[in-house]
């Protein structure tokens, strides 16, 4: 008995969550002993990848408790109950301390849960812990962040992407089944292309931002990092849907995802934008983006080139954009109220430099001055105004896409998962990192990635568009994908994988 | 000074009269203990965002349709960014080049000649809390720390800028308070100066008569009573004219109204000089309100799931035409209305119809059975004196409407004089008695006794034979000093047209 014990503390903590789940209505599993293989987990590999800011353990034991007991009373306990689950530590928790990575909170305890996280409380959330990431969101390899960086379970001498990548790297090396990350230019899908995960960013405004810490409110978007696609869809449908406290959630009916995982894909016409397929792509990358077009094709979808001529002006109107919003969205870091004020200032504006010079790391002062910049009079025209307009075309060119694709595919990063330090003294290097994700931030519309194969022992991903809402079509198309691909291969905590 | 042509354009916050605050669900309402009426959202913590209220808006279009003010059929919200403790997010929510709304115009008079003033736009945007700064001068130089109260922070403002187009600081106070007038009356703000819930910023300028380029203005902040723009502008318009008739040059600056030493003073340019680097606020939706003229009133209600006056994007059916429909007369119409309706004079109907609550008071008197133009020169006489003298407003006066009806009829009953009258409205409004007790209590019942009077006569005349024989003599004055005397031995209660008469009868008898 033990030993069969000790033997299932080690399964759980790789499953998916819809396996759970079904165990746990089945009642061959309690929610505690999964927990147990989670925390277990967390235990033994916590110290190397470094996945969580803060860990919530007592939290999750007493969540699980109540999902026992609730099904011990045979009472529905909720559609997340007893799954251990990240979340990054941009989502707000009410009396649980919330640092966007920064030192600027620390020690900041919210007093009231992001409406995510009301949503999942109510539907039993376990929360391992909150998750490691770029401060403010602002990376896209997690070492921008004031606690250290996270290591790739792929390799522990790699980065897990970024800024969500303490949520991939806990999902992926076993630390908890699923997470919730944020997406502002690609900081769900890159690192769960990194870490060889599924992850989406959702419609501009299906997802509640109430209570996500904001990076650059016009782009934000909360959305699920899991070990599949049906964990995904599964996700997706608890937390989608209207908050009357954020003027940009859509008030729209919610379609059950799980349910549009299934049927084929035949007829589905797949567009590959060609600015997403030039250079910067390793090759096996190109490799595993072509082998995946090709068992597109094989599902009866007609694959073909597409155009959309203004993705080549994305990045720098992301650089301006994103910046511009978040210098103002950071503004409110000041010392005053709340979080981290420098000791030692004769006045009010000294206050105010000392606290932010200190508080902030260097890439979010760096976006702080730039957006900062943009915005200023003078310039406005000629860099927000022209951003602006730039965004408007690239809208409009996912819009004539979508007349004549169901669907648009590219690789979700370039690159699999670099080094760490790599590209930490070459911003540019790194920004690029996010080429192929950023233009679906900027023009609102839903993308997933999922992963397509390896190149050097390292995940690739697979980034699938699609128009405004259509998110249950994405799912479908990851789905087939998914079966075709069947990608086996997982994590396993060493060093170098590349020699 | 006659050679320049004064240029002034105004610029005016007032506070919605809304019960919540413009984006969350925190109490509006005037003072509570510090930091007592906020939330995550009017505290600017991390990660909240802003929902509109809807009723702000809807009080807002209330005064732009007062204006003749052009709704716009798109506005946006814009953030203007600057660093100051009372701001809880380091940028307000304001409007910028997108506004609410724009043009329109405000008629006032100014002693009796009509004279128009252009609207430049009306805007919405939210109030900043309150600083107290622990120093000797109350500013945040210099202070040891300072102390933030954010019950105000969020509280929904609308910003009313007008066309340079008023000439003198008489115009420029007839203006202001003809349109407090109109928030009055349209409930769209308390429009008190004193608790801040209106307030007034100027930008003033001389040039040469006939001169059509603008000359160089100063801004004058805090001019935050009608007798402080007043008089803020009139020491501007001399100051400047003092400096261009010396051939100097006016400074562009922002002064600051100091009502104590009776002048402006430069404010120092670090307090002001800012670049608010304004963008769309991304956090909100266009503002779209529905222009079209509606057949039917299907405008759609809040849905359940929305507490407060939240206006959500899915929710945009604020119709103006219905706003128009709703609204509630304005004091141009009240004062034409109280000429006609109660025939009053032109001077009455002006100053009765001068704040909301002086109009009410007075047709709330005549309702409750007091002719018209006794009620107006009680009110325009007295009432407008007390409230003169202790500086207080109408509202305040715990004296009612049905009280000041009751003494009135008193007086056309003939138990209390009209000079006694004088005294007892004195006490009522002081005390808050009705008059019937004042009267009881302090004896001053008028003597309308005629028995009671007969005697006092006869006494008189027996007492001033000489003053009686005068009169029989023919000289009429002798009889003014014989009713003084029986109105002495009454103590002035007795009613003086009573006994004149029937003095006259005693001693032609």
């Amino acid at each position: 008995m033990w030993r069969e014990g000790e033997s299932s503390l080690e399964k759980y903590y790789n499953m998916k969550a819809w396996q759970l789940r079904k165990m746990l209505e089945r009642r061959e599993v309690s929610a505690s002993e999964v927990l147990a293989s989670v925390l277990a987990r967390v235990e033994e590999t916590e110290e190397t990848v470094r996945a969580y800011i803060t860990l919530t353990g007592d939290d999750a034991r007493k969540a699980a408790e109540e999902t026992d007991l609730a099904y011990r009373r045979n009472e529905a306990p909720g559609r997340v109950a007893g799954i251990p689950m990240a979340v990054k530590d941009v989502l707000c928790t009410h009396g649980i301390r919330t640092t966007c990575g920064s030192l600027i909170l620390k020690d900041f305890v919210p007093v009231y849960n992001a409406t995510v996280v009301n949503t999942l409380r109510r539907e039993g959330l376990t929360m391992v812990g909150k998750a490691n990431m770029d401060e403010f969101a602002m990376g896209s390899s997690t070492e921008n962040s004031a606690f250290g960086p996270t290591r790739n379970p792929w390799d522990l001498d790699r980065v897990p992407g970024g800024s969500s990548g303490g949520s991939a790297a806990a999902v992926a090396a076993g630390e908890a089944v699923w997470a919730l990350g944020s997406d502002t230019g690609g900081s769900i899908r890159q690192p769960a292309s990194f870490c060889g995960l599924v992850g989406m960013k959702p419609t501009y405004g299906l997802i509640s931002r109430y209570g996500l810490v904001a990076f650059a409110s016009s782009l934000d978007q909360i959305g699920p990092i899991t070990r599949d696609v049906k964990d995904c869809a599964m996700l997706l449908s608890l937390i989608a849907g209207h908050d009357p406290k954020d003027s940009t959630s859509l008030s729209v009916d919610i379609p059950d995802y799980e349910e549009a995982c299934r049927g084929d894909i035949k007829g589905l016409k797949v567009g590959v934008p060609i600015e997403l397929m030039q250079e910067g792509l390793t090759p096996g990358v190109k490799e595993a983006i072509e082998n995946s077009l090709r068992l597109l094709r094989e599902l009866g979808a007609e694959v073909k080139e597409a155009s959309l001529p203004n993705l080549d002006y994305a990045l720098s109107a992301y650089y301006i954009i994103a910046p511009a919003e978040a210098s103002s969205n950071l503004a409110r870091y000041d010392g005053v109220r709340y979080g981290f004020r420098a000791e030692g200032a004769q006045d009010i504006m000294e206050m105010y430099g000392k606290t932010r010079e200190q508080g902030f790391g260097a890439e979010v002062k760096r976006r702080i001055m730039l957006g900062t910049y943009a915005l200023s009079a003078g310039y406005y025209e000629a860099y927000y105004g022209q951003a602006q307009k730039v965004r408007t075309l690239i809208v409009e060119d996912f819009r004539k896409a979508f007349d004549d694709f169901d669907v648009l595919v590219s690789p979700t990063a370039p690159t699999p998962a670099f080094r760490l330090g790599e590209k930490l003294e070459d911003p540019l290097a790194m920004y690029l990192s996010d080429v192929c994700t950023i233009p679906v931030n900027l023009a609102g519309i839903p993308a997933i990635s999922i992963p397509c194969g390896l190149e050097d022992g390292l995940p690739v991903g697979l980034q699938i568009m699609g128009k405004v809402l259509d998110e249950a079509k994405l799912l479908r198309v990851a789905a087939r994908i998914e079966e075709a691909i069947d990608f086996k291969a997982v994590p396993r905590l060493e060093r170098g994988v590349q020699s | 000074m006659s050679e320049y042509e004064v240029v002034i354009g105004l610029e005016i916050h007032a506070e919605l009269k809304t019960a919540s605050k413009m984006f969350c669900g925190c109490d509006a309402s005037f003072g509570g203990e510090p930091n007592s009426k906020t939330c995550p959202v009017c505290l600017g913590l991390p990660g909240v965002l802003p929902v509109l209220n809807r009723k702000a808006v809807e009080l807002a279009i209330r005064l732009a349709v007062a204006l003749d003010s052009r709704i716009a059929p798109n506005s946006i919200f814009h953030r203007k960014n600057y660093f100051y403790p009372d701001m809880p997010k380091n940028f307000q929510i304001s409007q910028y080049d997108l506004p609410l709304a724009v043009g329109g115009h405000l008629d006032i008079d100014v002693q009796g000649e009509p004279f128009r003033v252009g609207i430049t736009r009306v805007h919405m945007e939210e109030d900043t809390g309150k600083s107290l700064h622990a120093s000797e001068s109350g500013r945040i130089r210099g202070a040891e720390y300072s102390l933030e109260d954010f019950n105000r922070a969020g509280v929904p403002l609308v910003e009313i800028v007008s066309e340079p187009d008023i000439r003198t600081a008489e115009q420029a106070r007839i203006f202001m308070q003809e349109l407090r007038s109109i928030l009055q009356h349209l409930e769209v703000s308390d429009g008190k100066m004193e608790e801040g819930s209106l307030r007034c910023d100027g930008n003033i300028s001389l040039r040469p008569k006939g001169e059509s380029e603008m000359g160089v203005k100063t801004e004058v902040k805090n001019m935050n009573s009608f007798r402080a723009l007043y008089g803020a502008l009139q020491y501007e318009i001399e100051r400047q004219g003092d400096i261009i008739s010396s051939g100097g040059r006016v400074v562009q600056e922002t002064r600051h109204w100091d009502a104590d030493g009776n002048a402006t003073t430069p404010m120092r340019t670090k307090e002001y000089a800012f670049d608010y680097r304004y963008f769309p606020e991304p956090d909100l939706v266009p503002l779209e309100p529905d222009l079209t003229v509606k057949v039917d009133a299907d405008i759609k209600a809040p849905s359940a799931n929305m507490t407060f006056e939240t206006l959500s994007p899915t929710i945009t059916a604020i119709n103006v035409e219905e706003i128009r429909n709703g609204m509630s007369e304005l004091p141009a119409e009240r004062r034409w209305r109280f000429s006609k309706e109660y025939g009053l004079p032109e001077y009455d109907a002006n100053l009765l119809t001068s704040s909301k609550a002086m109009g009410d008071f007075f047709e709330n008197t005549v309702r409750a059975g007091a002719p018209a133009k006794a009620v107006s020169n009680w009110m325009m006489g007295e009432l407008s004196a007390y409230l003169n003298n202790m500086n207080v407003e109408i509202e305040s006066i715990t004296t009612s409407p049905q009280q000041l009806a009751q003494m009135i009829q008193l007086v056309d009953n003939a138990v209390i004089s009209g000079k006694i009258a004088k005294s007892v409205i004195e006490e009522m409004l002081k005390t808050g008695k009705d008059a019937e007790e004042i009267v009881k209590e302090q004896g001053i019942t008028q003597i309308s006794d005629q028995e009671e009077l007969e005697r006092l006569i006869a006494e008189v005349i027996k007492e001033n034979p000489e003053s009686a024989d005068d009169y029989r003599g023919g000289k009429e004055k002798a009889l003014g000093f014989l009713v003084g005397q029986v109105m002495r031995k009454t103590g002035g209660r007795a009613n003086p047209q009573l006994v004149n008469e029937m003095l006259k009868r005693s001693l032609e008898a």
